[in-house]
């Protein structure tokens, strides 16, 4: 239900990061989600379309890339990636897991941009 | 026509994370232990926050709540009843609370010279999930009406509890509520978490989580 808010943080946060891009149009973001990041990707793409409308963001491609939990097993001593979100136990050994090291991210990873011809903005006509 | 990667490896919600951690500092100096209560709509968040906040009171402690709901100010002037400070936002539709939110409401209140901060989450078991607060100790609420899977459903949310809460245990036998397999399945999400059986209504429950309450302001350093 929140997935609008958090399309509309990505366009504010990719439309800032193309200062340094004057005219440039983007073609892709990428981002990282962590499976208990609480966001479902279907809801994000429909999002995604409306909230990047009549931005630099019109018509980009929305690539997520959906992270596995990863928790640290004390008993086994390493980082175990877990199955799915309905039991924190290593899967290797069944023991409780407490400490998550992954799973909860919700990060933009990259954008791919098309930069203006440099001649658009440096043309003049008498 | 030249493309190309830019990398940018940020938060998307770094500026609520930014403004939680000015948040938790605040919190932190002022020596004020704050809770965020996340629930469904119904589960009677607002009935144990009232208990809690008489029983805090009658106690000596200086207690305040605020209240987020979509509309209304219905369960401020609830919790108001026990004469503790309380102040509603009414997101307008938001159906989570942001730290923004909690940092516009908290203008004029000395937190100093508060023990607990309580801040009610809007009914909603998904959304609050991403949203830091600053709060101390997030904390899930079940009620025996629900289901004992609630914590499998909403693994997101139980997952990054701090403590539970089950509510309504009054009335656990004529819902038919199979207690153990609740408490399996907080486990099951959030190894090793505690979890406190209450009602607000009969009081059982209240002096383990009242006594956790106050070992926790303690741990603060008051």
């Amino acid at each position: 239900m929140h997935e609008l808010s958090i399309v509309q943080s990505v366009v504010e946060a990719v439309t800032d990061s193309l200062a340094a891009y004057p005219g440039a149009r983007v073609l892709e973001v990428r981002l990282r989600v962590g499976a208990l990041a609480a966001v479902v990707e279907d809801s994000l793409q429909f999002c995604f379309g409306i909230a990047t409308e009549d931005t630099p963001l019109d018509g980009a491609r929305l690539i997520v890339h959906t992270l596995p939990v990863v928790m640290y097993c004390a008993a086994c001593a390493v980082d175990v990636e877990l199955d799915g979100v309905q039991s924190f136990r290593c899967p290797r050994c069944g023991e409780f897991c407490v400490d998550l090291r992954q799973g909860r991210e919700l990060e933009i990873e990259s954008v791919e941009i098309e930069e203006a011809p440099a001649h658009e903005s440096a043309e003049v006509t008498p | 026509m030249t493309t190309r990667i830019v990398e940018l490896r940020q938060g998307i919600l770094k500026k609520n994370d930014e403004l939680a951690r000015g948040l938790r500092g605040r919190f932190t100096a002022a020596g004020v232990l704050v809770l965020n209560l996340v629930s469904s709509p119904g589960t009677g968040k607002t009935a144990f926050l009232e208990r809690t906040l008489r029983e805090l009171r009658s106690g000596g402690a200086r207690a305040a709540a605020l209240v987020g709901d979509l509309e209304t100010d219905n369960d401020a002037r609830r919790l108001a009843a026990s004469g503790a400070p309380v102040r509603q936002i009414n997101t307008h539709g938001i159906c989570h609370l942001e730290a923004e939110m909690v940092s516009k409401h908290l203008d004029g209140w000395d937190l100093a010279g508060l023990d607990y901060l309580f801040i009610e989450n809007v009914g909603n078991l998904v959304c609050p999930s991403s949203y830091d607060l600053g709060e101390k100790i997030r904390v899930a609420l079940l009620s025996v009406t629900e289901g004992e899977d609630k914590p499998l459903k909403y693994p997101a949310l139980f997952n990054s509890a701090d403590a539970a809460v089950i509510t309504k245990i009054d009335i656990a036998e004529p819902c038919a509520f199979d207690r153990a397999a609740a408490l399996r399945n907080i486990e099951e999400i959030r190894p090793g978490i505690r979890v406190f059986e209450t009602s607000a209504k009969t009081g059982a429950g209240m002096q383990e989580w009242l006594a956790y309450l106050e070992g926790e302001a303690t741990r603060l350093g008051r």
